[in-house]
């Protein structure tokens, strides 16, 4: 059963996101070295890796919150650079969802996920709002329509969270650790939500360490290591038969 | 703040603090010799002609003032909270009003008609039948107006030049560097002279209203500028990411998502600068212009009662502060309960 969350790659054509040679750096500290990648639509990507690897700027720089100094980054065929005009386009078709939430606290929780649609997509009020609760009736929520973001845990935060970026109909959603500032209890809440949205067949890149999630829902796992991509394989390989050693350390660490 | 849950007994309930303060006050009052004032023509039915008193008079005098003075206190304490707050403004109250009775003035005279109406019937517009009616009808109706579009212009100047010190444009940040700098720097006063004086001497004829209300609102938009920017840079860097990434655009970001937010860090410095500026617009009586300030000083030097005068504008500023804090402290419940 887990095998039909995933995308039938093979398919689908032109990939939707395509990193040729990006490298990037912090003053003279290359965070990104040389990256590229290729994301197929529908295709659910799951990045792993040490802590300081590059995960977080990698991610980043797919909706352009960080900038790469050199080579291409193509989202749906746009090129992201510093001259481009389109910025806000593209990155209303890349949901983004933090490790810290930033859900907007003077907002209620409806108005959250009204916001994007409303002030950006100029959909009117009464649509967004039937939207909007749709998709708070998807991530099991709707109830808390009206209350503020700090009147709920932290689960339903980032229920709430990920509600605010579906709502915009992205093509492609990014989750940067959307599981690692939550108590353990709430985290499987949060991933059950993620489930059903690669289900859905959402186009899905993950950094995360849940690594049952990534068996269950991933068609790739990438793994990064002080600024590179190390290795990249299908789960089944990729736990069973690592092949770089830094792989292997990785695993034995986050594995017991 | 934090108030701890384990109450302390009152100080004024433990005896050696009482009798300590008694002691004190008892002394104070002694050393001050009230008994040739009014506290000693009360009590000359026990001490009689308060003059001869002598030694007997000032401490009979200064025992019973400290007796009602501690007493008072103690009372009060046992008070709610409230009520003791309430109490304690009134009574403070009544002890200014005192000190100002004190300096023997002519009420009556803020009451009377005023010269400058009966003659220049011109202005009959304007004529109002006392003093005070003027003070009000035109001096208030003046600092108000003054005051208040100087505050909307600070306001907009503020948004602005925080906007611009925040961003990465080189002659935004270094214009409104130089702005607050230069704002910031000299006197109002000088401000005022320089705009009312200056500006002519460039070709701009600027009338003293608008002088004033330029100078007030560049002054305390500097001033403010800082205060947004600060109360910009409190927002969390995760509002802007979170923003960005649904696409929105400056402006919206701005305007929705930060602004705001820094509402309940930029009010009650905002509250302060405002009370502040309201006040600072009796320099503008420098350019002859008919607010309160200058008001109370015409009115109250052509019969050399000048205190009279400056007293009622005194009260009236006040009262108009006190306006202010009330809203203030509106805002700032009001927003208070989301974050
Ligand atoms: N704004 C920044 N300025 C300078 N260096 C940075 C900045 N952001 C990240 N770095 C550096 O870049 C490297 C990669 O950071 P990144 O946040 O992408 O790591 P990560 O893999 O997401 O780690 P974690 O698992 O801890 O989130 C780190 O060494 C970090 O110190
Ligand atoms: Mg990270």
């Amino acid at each position: 059963m887990a095998n039909n969350i995933k995308a039938q790659t093979n398919s689908e054509a032109s990939p939707i996101i395509s990193l040729k040679g990006v490298s990037k750096w912090y003053d003279d500290f290359q965070a990104l070295k040389n990256i590229d990648l290729e994301v197929k639509l529908k295709e659910k990507i799951v990045i792993c890796g040490p802590s300081g690897s590059g995960k977080s700027t990698l991610i980043r720089c797919l909706n352009r919150l960080e900038a790469h100094q050199e080579g291409e980054i193509h989202i749906t065929g746009i090129e992201l650079h510093e001259r481009m005009k389109d910025i806000d386009t593209v990155r209303q078709d890349i949901g983004m969802v933090f490790q810290s939430f930033n859900l907007f606290p003077h907002l209620t929780v409806l108005e959250n996920c009204m916001a994007g649609p409303n002030w950006v997509r100029g959909i009117d009020e009464k649509e967004a709002k039937e939207r909007a609760m749709a998709l708070l009736k998807q991530v099991k929520i709707p109830e808390q329509a009206d209350k503020y973001p700090e009147q709920l845990s932290g689960g339903q935060q980032q229920r709430v969270a990920i509600a605010r970026s579906l709502c915009m109909q992205p093509k492609v959603m990014l989750f940067d650790e959307p599981t690692s500032a939550l108590d353990p209890e709430m985290v499987s809440e949060v991933l059950d939500t993620m489930v059903e949205l690669a289900k859905s067949g959402m186009t899905m890149i993950c950094v995360t360490h849940e690594m049952g999630f990534a068996k269950q829902v991933a068609d790739r796992i990438i793994f990064m290591d002080e600024g590179e991509i190390v290795e990249q394989n299908s789960p089944e390989e990729f736990f069973n038969n690592p092949q770089n050693d830094r792989t292997k350390a990785f695993l034995d660490q986050v594995l017991t | 703040m934090f108030v701890d849950t384990v109450v302390e007994d009152k100080a004024l309930h433990k005896p050696a603090f009482l009798i300590g303060l008694s002691v004190t006050v008892l002394a104070i009052f002694f050393a001050l010799n009230l008994t040739n004032t009014i506290f000693g023509e009360f009590l000359s039915p026990v001490i009689g002609n308060p003059e001869e008193s002598g030694f007997f008079g000032r401490l009979a005098v200064s025992f019973v003032l400290t007796i009602l003075f501690v007493g008072n206190l103690l009372l009060i304490s046992f008070a709610r909270l409230k009520i003791q707050i309430l109490i304690v403004w009134i009574e403070l109250f009544f002890l200014f009003l005192a000190f100002a009775y004190s300096f023997d003035l002519e009420i009556a005279y803020i009451f009377q008609n005023d010269f400058i109406c009966s003659t220049e019937s011109a202005r009959a517009k304007l004529c109002t039948p006392s003093k005070i009616g003027l003070m009000i009808s035109k001096g208030l109706f003046t600092t108000i107006y003054i005051s208040a579009v100087s505050i909307a212009i600070a306001t907009v100047i503020a948004i602005v030049g925080a906007v611009a010190k925040l961003s990465n444009n080189g002659f935004a940040y270094a214009i409104s560097s130089f702005y607050t700098s230069l704002f910031r720097g000299l006197p109002l006063l000088l401000q005022i002279y320089l705009i009312y004086m200056g500006l002519p001497q460039l070709g701009f004829m600027i009338d003293a209203i608008p002088s004033g209300i330029a100078a007030l609102s560049l002054c305390y938009g500097a001033y403010m500028t800082e205060i947004f920017r600060a109360g910009i840079q409190s927002i969390p860097k995760g509002q802007w990411e979170a923003s960005r990434a649904l696409g929105f655009k400056f402006g919206l970001i701005l305007r929705k998502i930060i602004l705001p937010q820094s509402i309940p860090i930029i009010v009650p410095p905002t509250g302060n600068q405002f009370i502040a500026m309201l006040k600072d617009s009796s320099l503008v009586s420098v350019l002859g212009i008919w607010e309160l300030m200058f008001l109370a000083k015409k009115l109250g030097a052509k019969d050399f009662n000048h205190l009279e005068m400056l007293l009622t504008a005194a009260m009236i500023y006040w009262l108009l502060t006190i306006i202010l804090e009330m809203i203030q402290a509106r805002i700032e419940s009001k927003y208070k309960q989301k974050t």
